[in-house]
């Protein structure tokens, strides 16, 4: 199932150009708010005309200009989470997963999916009594129960508070995992998209700056100003390998071992781990007498000044990628060049537990 | 029963049946006239507003008369209907017809107001889930603005069973046949020993008027725990 979106649309103040694809798991649309991603969410679901330009899903054309072909939202099979959830008031949790199934072409079985996202306990409630997590919970369900060829989220953690977010990032990396829809995950967050998407397309201002594999957009110092240098940072995929007695879990990864707190997998699992550039620090020998047990030897890849004092840097430790954020001061007179070897280090507690995740 | 004189008795049940049905008649299509000017854009719209806001603020009597031009026997539209045996001039069908378009822009404001206090948004995550317009429309508006029907309906009801000025002028005060409660107590004000009468039809509509707000407020309680804003 591939989704091709190419769309021309005249926005207030800019103007809206476009095009990729969105094939199986997560792909993440990326970008500042009024940066033209409802728009695109709109166009997809068919709630919104543009300009010019074709939407297909598969071999199916949900909108040709050219072809003056417009399929209805109804006929399309798009499952849309709204932002604000958008949860019909009249009815109950149950009555609001069961008017999805009215209309789906293949009637599934609610319980599993009432099981994955724990809903349960919810399902006589009405909207009104629910949290804005739970709601999110519902909405979702609701979508999945339409039977789509595609799920489209449009920031569906942005209405909520962080522990909020917490609830249900796991509930969507277990639907990433248990579920083969394709979803097309519209956010501005990068640590939601850090820990959900495969792919990433940014958005600036109604045009695509970047698109590619998440890890390697993410770790790509020409990416810094698109992604914001406090956000900026790499995606590590790292194996379990023992959970020390004081807390601390010992991981693989292509590179090396670190030891990080605050990791619920169970030995043998695969994680991910979103480590910011702000919090890796890099020495040309490896240090002594340092308290950080997290030193990784790794090779130079990439070199770019900023704008302001900072520079960027990416780095290959093993397979993956790493990317610190330093002084452009620091990076002359260390002389970094693509090629050097030196280590990075990285503050065992500067990875915050939201941003590990499965 | 009750003390009442067959005439006036005859004078309630007719109130009571036009009343009724100028309502159920005049829903539908208020519910289609108020859907359009909530809900969509179209050249046209505040004429089509002005037109249903008319009966407000013409006077009774010039809306009464415009309706004997074009539903009398020899109007445009009364000659036409007469072929199939449909009439209104001086029936009590007339005089529904009358109440129905005075108390018409009162049901298409209670109407519009109920349809745009709905989030049209909701009608859109209905079509995101394969529902139709229609479908859309009334598994999800419809059970929504179901208090505002029944505000709307109650209005109408009230203001066909008060209806007078139109109703006189188009089908006249006959007796039986078009003589609602308040033609009827203006009848028997114009006659002399007519007041006990007059004062007992008075008493009567109070009934009916307090009796039918009671209903509508029990009812718009029922409808509003039922659709979850209780």
């Amino acid at each position: 199932m591939s989704l091709s979106v190419q769309i021309t649309h005249k926005l207030e103040g800019f103007l809206l150009d476009v095009a990729f694809d969105a094939g199986s798991g997560v792909t993440a649309l990326f970008g500042p708010s009024g940066s033209g991603k409802t728009t695109i969410a709109n166009v997809i679901a068919g709630i919104l005309q543009p300009d010019d330009g074709r939407v297909t899903l598969q071999d199916q054309v949900l909108f040709d200009a050219k072809a003056r072909a417009c399929l209805p939202p109804h006929k399309r099979r798009i499952g849309y989470v709204f932002q604000d959830g958008r949860l019909f008031p009249h009815m109950t949790v149950d009555g609001n997963i069961r008017f999805a199934m009215r209309f789906a072409r293949r009637r599934g079985d609610p319980g599993e999916v009432v099981a994955l996202l724990g809903l349960r306990p919810l399902l006589q409630r009405r909207p009104g009594t629910l949290s804005g997590g739970e709601k999110q919970r519902v909405a979702l369900a609701r979508a999945l129960m339409s039977d789509p060829e595609i799920l489209v989220m449009d920031e569906p953690l942005a209405a909520l508070d962080e522990p909020r977010k917490a609830e249900i990032l796991p509930y969507l990396e277990k639907l990433r995992d248990q579920t083969d829809i394709p979803i097309l995950y519209v956010s501005h967050s990068v640590a939601e998209v850090a820990r959900l998407a495969d792919e990433m397309v940014i958005l600036q201002q109604g045009r695509i700056v970047r698109q590619g594999p998440t890890e390697e957009v993410l770790s790509d110092p020409a990416a810094m100003p698109f992604v914001g240098v406090r956000e900026a940072g790499s995606i590590l995929r790292a194996t379990v390998v023992e959970h020390g007695p004081d807390g601390l879990v010992r991981l693989a990864i292509s590179g090396g071992e670190l030891f990080l707190p605050g990791v619920d997998a169970n030995i043998g699992s695969t994680i991910r781990i979103r480590v910011l550039a702000q919090d890796i620090l890099l020495s040309l020998q490896r240090p002594e007498a340092l308290s950080s047990r997290n030193i990784l030897p790794v090779e130079v890849e990439a070199l770019r000044m900023g704008d302001g004092p900072g520079a960027a840097v990416s780095l290959r430790a093993g397979e993956d990628r790493l990317l610190a954020r330093i002084t452009a001061q620091a990076a002359r007179e260390l002389e970094l060049a693509p090629g050097l070897h030196c280590f990075a280090i990285l503050k065992a507690t500067a990875v915050a537990k939201s941003n590990i995740g499965n | 029963m009750m003390g009442l004189r067959p005439e006036e008795w005859a004078a309630l049940l007719l109130s009571l049946k036009v009343s009724f049905w100028a309502t159920l008649c005049s829903l539908p299509l208020a519910l289609a006239v108020a859907w359009l000017l909530a809900r969509r854009d179209f050249w046209g719209k505040s004429l089509l507003s002005a037109l249903v806001h008319l009966p407000l603020v013409l006077p009774p009597v010039v809306t009464g008369y415009l309706l004997l031009l074009t539903f009398g026997r020899n109007g445009a539209i009364g000659a036409f209907l007469e072929q199939w045996g449909i009439v209104f001039a001086f029936r009590w069908t007339g005089a529904a017809l009358a109440a129905a378009i005075m108390g018409f822009p009162l049901v298409v404001r209670a109407l519009r107001l109920a349809i745009e206090a709905v989030d049209p948004r909701l009608e859109q995550a209905a079509s995101t889930l394969g529902a139709g317009r229609w479908a859309g429309f009334f598994l999800v508006t419809l059970p929504l603005i179901a208090p505002g029907i029944l505000a709307g309906a109650v209005l109408g009801f009230a203001k066909a069973m008060g209806e007078f000025g139109a109703t006189i002028t188009f089908v006249a005060n006959i007796p039986g046949e078009t003589q609602t409660l308040p033609s009827a107590i203006y009848a028997f004000l114009q006659i002399p020993g007519g007041e006990s009468s007059a004062l007992r039809l008075v008493g009567l509509s109070l009934v009916v008027a307090v009796g039918a707000v009671l209903v509508s407020e029990w009812l718009a309680r029922r409808v509003a725990e039922r659709i979850g804003r209780g």
